[in-house]
C-alpha cells in the first residue's frame, strides 16, 4: 500500500495548509481578529469623536477588535512614535503619516494598490500632490486620508482688505456658486500691493519666515507660481535660474512689509496675528477662524477664505496631506485594509467633515461638494473657497515639489525656502542667498 | 558537618569538586553583591549600553540604512556650513552657560552660607524653584516673555519709550536669550552643590588662615577653592554634558531659527534625523561631541580621583 503511505513531504504540505487556514479565514468579511490604528489627534476634538464612533461601527460589523490611539502632532510626537515603530518593527498595524513620511519609510510600508484602486474607481482621481507623496515606483504605499489634510490658502479680514487695499474679497470670491469674478485679478503682484497697503495702516500680512510648515508652505506656493525650482524632478540643482531671481526680487519687496518678527514666526504666530486683529491676511487652514468664533467673534465674522494668488506659471495652493500607511510588520493587514477602505467611504468622510467644521480636505475631487463649506458661518460662505474647487484653477502643491522626495523632504523640513527670504530680509544680496542655497542643496543630495 | 561530609563521600569525585566550587563561589560576598546588582546591570545594559552602541551603529549607515559607511557621515557633516554653525552655537551655548552658572552658583552659595540656618532653608527652597519646575514648562513661560508679537519685556520697554527688541528674531539676541534661560534654570543646581561642599570645609582652616592674616579673597582662593575643587570639577563636567545635550530650550524658544543660527546638536539632530528622515545623519549629529566629552570627562575624573587620594593620605 505504498500509495496510502504518509510521507514526510506530504505531512509538511498538510501542516502548511493547516497553518494557512487562519490567514484565509481573516480574509473573509466578518473575520475575528485584532487591528490597531494610530490616528492623528485632531485639533477639532469632535472629529476624534466621530472617528471613534465610525471605528466602533466597523469593529462591530466585522467582528474585529480595533485598538485606536490618538497621537498628537505637537512637538513632533507623532513623528517620534512613528520612527520608533519603524525601527522596532513593532507597534500599530496602521499609522497616520504626514506629508513626507511615506517616502521616509518606503521599505517599511505595505503596498495598498488594491484599496486605493477601488477608492479611485469609486470616487475618481486624487490630486497630483497626493500621488507624488503616496506613490512610489508606481505603487500606492499609503491610503490618502481626509483626517488632518488641509490647504493653506489666504484667510483675510474682509473689512481691512476692502478699506486699506481696495480688495472686496467677498465679491471677488463669492461664498457659493462656481465662479470667482476676482480670480484673474488676484495675482502675486496684487498680493504685494495689498500687503504694502495694509502695512501702511499697521495691519501687516501675517506671513512667517521661520522654518515651520506654514512659512514653508507659503514660500513653496510663491516659488511654484514663478516656476522657480530649487531642485528639478531629475534631482539637478536648478537654483541659479532666471525664475529664481525673479521670485527673490519679488520677495525683496514683500519681506519689507511683513511683521518685524516674521523670522521668528512659528505655526501659531500667524494664527494669533489674525485672531488678535493685528493682521489683515494669513495663509492657513480655517483653524484661526474656528478659534475666533469663540474668542474673537467679531474677527471671525469678518474673515474670508479664498484661493492663492497666481504668478507667471500659475496658481499653486499650499497643500498638506495626511495618509494612512500599513506597516509591513502589521499583524492583520487584511483587516487593516478593510478598515481604511471603510473610513474613506464618502458618507464617513462627510460625517467627519461636518464634525470638524470643514477643516479636513478629502483627497478625492469628487468629495469637494460637501455642504459644510457652503453653510459654515459667520459670515455665511466663508469656507466655500477653502477647498480646491476646479473653478479656482489652482494646483494643489507641496513645497519643494517636483524635486525627488528624498531631497524635497530636506528642503521642506529644513525650511530652505523661507530661510532664503529671511536672508534677504537681513540684507543679504540675491547672489549671496543663491550661493547659500546651492551649498545647502548639494548637501541634501546625500545618498 | 557530619551530614555534609557524608553527602560528599557518596558523590563521585568530579561532582564533589563542582559542588564545593559553587558553594564557595556563592559564599563569597563579592558574588552575592554581583548577583544583587545584576538587575541594575541588566537595566544599564538595556537602557544605556545597548542604545549607545545602537546609536553608534546607526551613525555609520547610509541614509537608507542599507550600507555601512564608516565615518563618512561625520566627514560629510564637517563639510556643511550649517553644521559648522551648529558646532559653534552648541559650544557657545554650553560653555558660556556653564561658566555663568558656575560663577553665579558660587556667589549664591557663599551668600547663602552666610545666612543663619533657619532662614537659609527658606531661601534655599526658593532658589531651587527654577530647577524643580519642568524645563519645557518654564521655557514656555520665558517664551511668552520673549514672544515675537506680545513680548512682556517689549511691553515694559515700550512703556519706557524704548523701541521693541526682536528677542528671538535676530541671531545674537536669540542666542543670549537661550543662554539666559539655561543659566536661570541651572544656577540652582550649582548653588546647592557648592553649598553642600562649603559646609564640609573645616572651620579651623579659615581660622588658621585668618591668624596668618589672610583676607576674604585670599581665604576664598587659598582655602575654599582648593577644598571644594573636586565638587566644582564634577559639577561642571556633569552640567557641561547635560547642557551640550539640551533640547527643550532651543526647540521651544527658536526652533533653531533665525536662519539656523541658534541650532544646537540636539535640535539639529532632531531636524535632520526625525523630521527629514535621515536617522543615520541625525545619530551622527547627536554623537558628534561624544569623543571630546569622553576625553574631557576622563581627565576631569582622573584629576578628581587623584586629588581624592591625596586628601586621604
Amino acid at each position: 500500500m505504498p500509495m496510502n503511505k504518509v510521507t514526510r513531504r506530504k505531512a509538511l504540505k498538510i501542516g502548511a495548509a493547516a497553518a494557512a487556514l487562519p490567514l484565509v479565514h481573516i480574509r473573509t468579511a466578518g473575520a475575528a481578529g485584532q487591528v490597531s490604528i494610530a490616528l492623528w489627534d485632531h485639533w477639532v476634538g469632535q472629529g476624534n469623536d466621530v472617528m471613534k464612533k465610525q471605528i466602533a461601527a466597523f469593529a462591530e460589523k466585522n467582528k474585529v477588535e480595533v485598538k485606536a490611539d490618538l497621537i498628537p502632532s505637537a512637538s513632533g510626537q507623532i513623528l517620534m512614535v512613528e520612527n520608533a515603530e519603524a525601527q522596532a518593527k513593532a507597534g500599530h498595524d496602521i499609522y497616520a503619516l504626514s506629508v513626507w513620511e511615506v517616502h521616509n519609510h518606503v521599505d517599511d510600508l505595505e503596498p495598498v494598490d488594491d484599496v486605493v484602486g477601488r477608492l479611485i474607481a469609486k470616487y475618481g482621481k486624487t490630486n497630483d500632490a497626493v500621488e507624488y507623496l503616496c506613490k512610489v515606483k508606481g505603487h500606492w504605499l499609503a491610503v490618502p486620508s481626509s483626517s488632518g489634510t488641509q490647504t493653506k490658502g489666504p484667510e483675510g479680514r474682509i473689512s481691512i482688505l476692502r478699506d486699506a487695499a481696495g480688495l472686496d474679497v467677498v465679491k471677488m470670491f463669492p461664498g457659493s456658486g462656481t465662479t470667482c469674478p476676482g480670480l484673474d485679478a488676484w495675482t502675486w503682484d496684487a498680493h504685494l500691493k495689498a500687503a504694502e497697503a495694509c502695512a501702511k495702516v499697521g495691519k501687516n500680512f501675517g506671513i512667517g519666515l521661520g522654518t515651520t510648515s506654514d512659512s514653508v508652505d507659503f514660500a513653496g506656493s510663491l516659488f511654484a507660481a514663478y516656476g522657480a525650482e530649487l531642485v528639478n524632478a531629475k534631482g539637478d540643482i536648478t537654483v541659479k535660474s532666471d525664475a529664481m531671481r525673479e521670485v527673490l526680487e519679488y520677495a525683496q519687496r514683500l519681506v519689507k512689509v511683513l511683521p518685524k518678527d516674521a523670522v521668528s514666526y512659528d505655526d501659531a504666530s500667524n494664527n494669533r496675528a489674525l485672531i488678535s486683529g493685528q493682521s489683515a491676511l494669513i495663509f492657513n487652514p480655517p483653524s484661526p477662524w474656528a478659534v475666533a468664533l469663540k474668542d474673537a467673534p467679531a474677527v471671525a465674522a469678518d474673515t474670508w477664505h479664498f484661493p492663492a494668488p497666481a504668478g507667471p506659471k500659475g496658481r499653486f495652493l499650499p497643500y498638506l496631506p495626511y495618509m494612512w500607511g500599513i506597516w509591513k510588520f502589521a499583524k492583520n493587514k487584511t483587516a487593516a485594509k478593510e478598515l481604511l477602505e471603510y473610513l474613506m467611504q464618502r458618507e464617513n468622510v462627510e460625517a467627519r467633515e461636518n464634525a470638524t467644521i470643514g477643516f479636513d480636505i478629502p483627497p478625492f475631487v469628487s468629495m469637494l461638494d460637501f455642504k459644510v463649506w457652503e453653510t459654515a458661518e459667520p459670515p455665511k460662505g466663508t469656507l466655500w473657497n477653502y477647498p480646491n474647487h476646479p473653478w479656482h484653477k489652482q494646483v494643489a502643491h507641496i513645497a519643494a515639489m517636483p524635486a525627488p522626495p528624498e531631497i524635497a523632504v530636506q528642503i521642506y523640513n529644513q525650511g530652505t525656502m523661507p530661510t532664503m527670504f529671511a536672508k534677504l530680509l537681513s540684507g543679504q544680496s540675491i547672489n549671496d542667498v543663491l550661493g547659500w542655497a546651492e551649498n545647502e542643496l548639494e548637501s541634501f543630495k546625500r545618498a | 558537618m557530619a551530614d555534609k561530609s557524608a553527602v560528599a563521600v557518596s558523590l563521585p569525585p568530579h561532582r564533589m569538586v563542582r559542588r564545593s566550587f559553587m558553594r564557595r563561589l556563592l559564599e563569597r560576598r563579592s558574588t552575592v553583591a554581583l548577583l544583587m546588582c545584576s538587575p541594575l546591570f541588566l537595566l544599564i545594559a538595556g537602557l544605556v549600553v545597548y542604545p549607545a552602541f545602537y546609536a553608534l551603529y546607526l551613525a555609520m549607515l547610509n541614509r537608507r540604512m542599507t550600507q555601512f559607511v564608516g565615518l563618512d557621515n561625520f566627514a560629510f557633516l564637517l563639510k556643511r556650513d550649517t553644521f559648522r554653525l551648529v558646532i559653534f552655537q552648541s559650544c557657545l551655548f554650553a560653555v558660556s552657560s556653564v561658566v555663568l552658572k558656575s560663577f553665579l552658583g558660587f556667589v549664591l552659595a557663599h551668600l547663602m552660607s552666610n545666612i543663619p540656618s533657619g532662614r537659609q532653608r527658606i531661601w534655599r527652597g526658593l532658589l531651587l524653584v527654577p530647577w524643580v519646575i519642568p524645563l519645557a514648562l518654564s521655557t514656555l513661560g520665558w517664551w511668552w516673555l520673549f514672544d515675537p508679537s506680545y513680548s512682556a519685556f517689549n511691553y515694559l520697554l515700550n512703556a519706557l519709550g524704548i523701541a521693541s527688541v526682536p528677542w528671538l528674531g535676530v541671531a545674537w539676541p536669540a542666542r543670549l536669550c537661550m543662554i539666559t534661560v539655561n543659566v536661570w534654570f541651572g544656577t540652582s543646581f550649582f548653588m546647592i552643590m557648592y553649598l553642600a561642599a562649603l559646609k564640609s570645609v573645616p572651620e579651623q582652616l579659615y581660622e588658621a588662615a585668618a591668624i596668618d592674616g589672610a583676607g576674604t579673597f585670599q581665604k576664598m582662593f587659598y582655602v575654599t577653592v582648593p577644598m571644594i575643587r573636586n565638587v566644582i570639577s564634577v559639577t561642571v563636567l556633569y552640567s557641561l554634558i547635560v547642557t551640550f545635550a539640551n533640547f527643550d530650550i532651543v526647540r521651544i524658544l527658536t526652533n533653531g531659527g533665525p536662519e539656523s543660527k541658534t541650532h544646537v546638536f540636539a535640535t539639529y539632530a532632531f531636524q535632520v534625523g526625525i523630521q527629514s528622515g535621515d536617522i543615520p545623519l541625525g545619530a551622527s549629529v547627536s554623537l558628534f561631541m561624544f569623543p571630546l566629552l569622553a576625553v574631557f570627562a576622563y581627565f576631569v575624573l582622573r584629576n578628581v580621583t587623584r586629588r581624592g587620594r591625596e586628601m586621604t593620605v
